[in-house]
């Protein structure tokens, strides 16, 4: 039996299919919603139309408050993960390259990264205040032992014949760690980013939910206690659109600079 | 150039006790020279390469390369492995110039050396492609090229064709003969394929295996610029029997040695 194209295995399908499910994959979830909520079959209090929420995304953006929050958001995202990439990096590929560095400092990251990032909040509050620094904090402890793990793995798989080649062309160890095993995790290293941001975005409305000033969490926390749903689903909307623009240029970035890892 | 190994023996200990990899070697390669080792698997080839790279360090015994003692790896000893060991990242140019930036030579120089050599190998035309691009004889080509950049007094290798197919080992086997006659450089191989090794080298040193050790060196009595038509020489295909008999454990009386 000829095996359908859909549910070919592990293979390629038709380009003009693959377009057309992608395009599915949006459309059908918009149009049942859009659907549910014009067939008034849920009090549009609790699910708001489309219209509704573009209205609200509108209303949001002329108070200013869109640019506002989105900013705040970004800025905290953006701060706390360069700060845990900045950390990363050297400790990963150190514990990578070095099983005594290993040694040292395997144990305690696997022990503090399953301690919930936001559990560490009440203690962030105390120690650093109310302002910006516990959310970039948090933001930080929550993606850095990740990263390090991640990049740490990627070194191990450098192949053992690269290095030595290193040696027999009169390489130093020095030479191997920075001119063969660095750029050679480079697209691991992006890869894991891309990977962790995703984890960074959700810290930072856990932060602005319990404490903030403005940014994208604090507003859903208004629009509930307003009741204004409208606002919360175009807040949600605004999340996914950034964190998927996020993802989308960390790949582009792969590409643009890892032309040799990238089929 | 004069490698000479001495009464050597690798001993590895495992969690089920220590093995004899290689025991009592004693081997010397000359400037100029294309010599092979040939021996099953088990036999510690690929140990006693290592040894004489200096990416492993002897239990007993001692390397020599013109006097100096081996004591690590060094450029003096360029190495071709079985793998595939180009940069991923770096363009062919820029891996043949690896080896150079290594020891601190100047761009210009570099890029001078490198281009050189990939015309010695005949891929000036990729210099600008990723390695991902090539085949696998290319980037054992590229390899070469870019241990010869080095100028290694001897330049060790690993089974070097051992991952390639039938037609394009048999290209890189004429393709190693010819370089070697051009260039003059020492080689010490070693090679699993008994046919490879009599076609390509003028000393071939049998090993036997578990543990290691030289059962027989032999000298190829053939010219050295060879092509394929030297397989269906009488003396070729005798040598090649005959070392076949010595791998089966028999004697082969008929070997010059």
């Amino acid at each position: 039996m000829k095996p359908s194209v859909f549910w070919r295995l592990a293979d390629d399908i038709p380009k003009p299919m693959s377009t057309a499910l992608m395009v599915l994959s949006i459309a059908v979830p918009f149009a049942l919603w859009w659907l549910v909520a014009s067939l008034d079959l849920v009090n549009d209090k609790f699910l708001p139309s489309p219209l509704q929420v573009a209205q609200a995304l509108g209303r949001l953006w002329t108070d200013g408050f869109l640019v506002g929050d989105t900013a705040a958001s970004i800025m905290r995202v953006t701060v706390g993960f360069a700060l845990a990439a900045l950390v990363s990096v050297p400790i990963g590929i150190a514990m990578g390259a070095f099983a005594s560095v290993r040694s040292l400092l395997e144990p305690i990251i696997g022990v503090v990264r399953y301690m919930p990032p936001p559990a560490f909040i009440p203690l962030l509050v105390i120690y650093l205040g109310l302002g910006e620094a516990p959310k970039i904090a948090l933001i930080f402890m929550g993606t850095v032992f990740f990263n390090i793990l991640m990049i740490m793995d990627a070194v191990k798989f450098v192949p053992k014949a690269l290095l030595e080649t290193t040696y027999t062309l009169g390489g130093q160890r020095r030479q191997a760690l920075f001119q063969v095993i660095t750029p050679y995790v480079v697209p691991n290293i992006i890869d894991t980013f891309r990977i962790n941001i995703a984890t960074s975005w959700s810290l930072v409305v856990v932060a602005e939910l319990v404490a903030a000033e403005n940014g994208l969490g604090k507003r859903i926390v208004l629009a509930q206690k307003f009741f204004n749903t409208d606002e919360i689903f175009a807040c949600l909307i605004i999340l996914g659109v950034i964190g998927f623009a996020l993802d989308l240029s960390l790949r582009g970035l792969m590409k643009a600079t890892c032309k040799w890892a990238v089929d | 150039m004069h490698l000479e190994i001495n009464n050597l023996s690798k001993q590895f200990d495992t969690s089920q006790g220590s093995v004899l990899a290689l025991d009592d070697i004693n081997m010397h390669v000359e400037t100029g020279e294309f010599v092979c080792a040939v021996g099953a698997s088990g036999s510690g080839k690929s140990t006693l390469l290592r040894l004489v790279a200096g990416l492993d360090m002897p239990t007993t015994g001692e390397i020599t390369v013109d006097g100096q003692a081996v004591t690590g790896p060094g450029s003096d000893r360029g190495m071709i492995f079985q793998s595939y060991t180009l940069y991923p990242w770096m363009s062919v140019q820029k891996n043949v110039e690896f080896g150079l930036k290594l020891q601190g030579v100047g761009p210009k120089e570099r890029r001078e050396m490198a281009s050189y050599y990939l015309d010695v190998v005949g891929l000036t035309k990729f210099a600008r492609s990723l390695p991902k691009q090539l085949s696998g004889g290319m980037k054992q080509r590229v390899a070469i090229a870019r241990t010869l950049a080095s100028r290694p007094k001897i330049m060790l290798m690993d089974e070097p064709f051992g991952a390639l197919d039938v037609q394009t080992k048999e290209t890189m086997q004429q393709f190693m003969l010819d370089l070697w006659n051009r260039t003059g450089v020492s080689i010490l191989m070693i090679t699993h394929d008994v046919d490879e090794a009599v076609f390509l080298s003028q000393r071939i040193y049998v090993l036997t295996a578990h543990p290691g050790t030289i059962q027989r060196e032999v000298f190829v009595d053939l010219p050295s610029d060879r092509d394929y038509t030297i397989r269906r020489d009488r003396a070729f295909q005798d040598t090649r029997e005959g070392i076949m008999d010595l791998l089966r454990g028999k004697t082969a009386p008929a070997l010059v040695s």
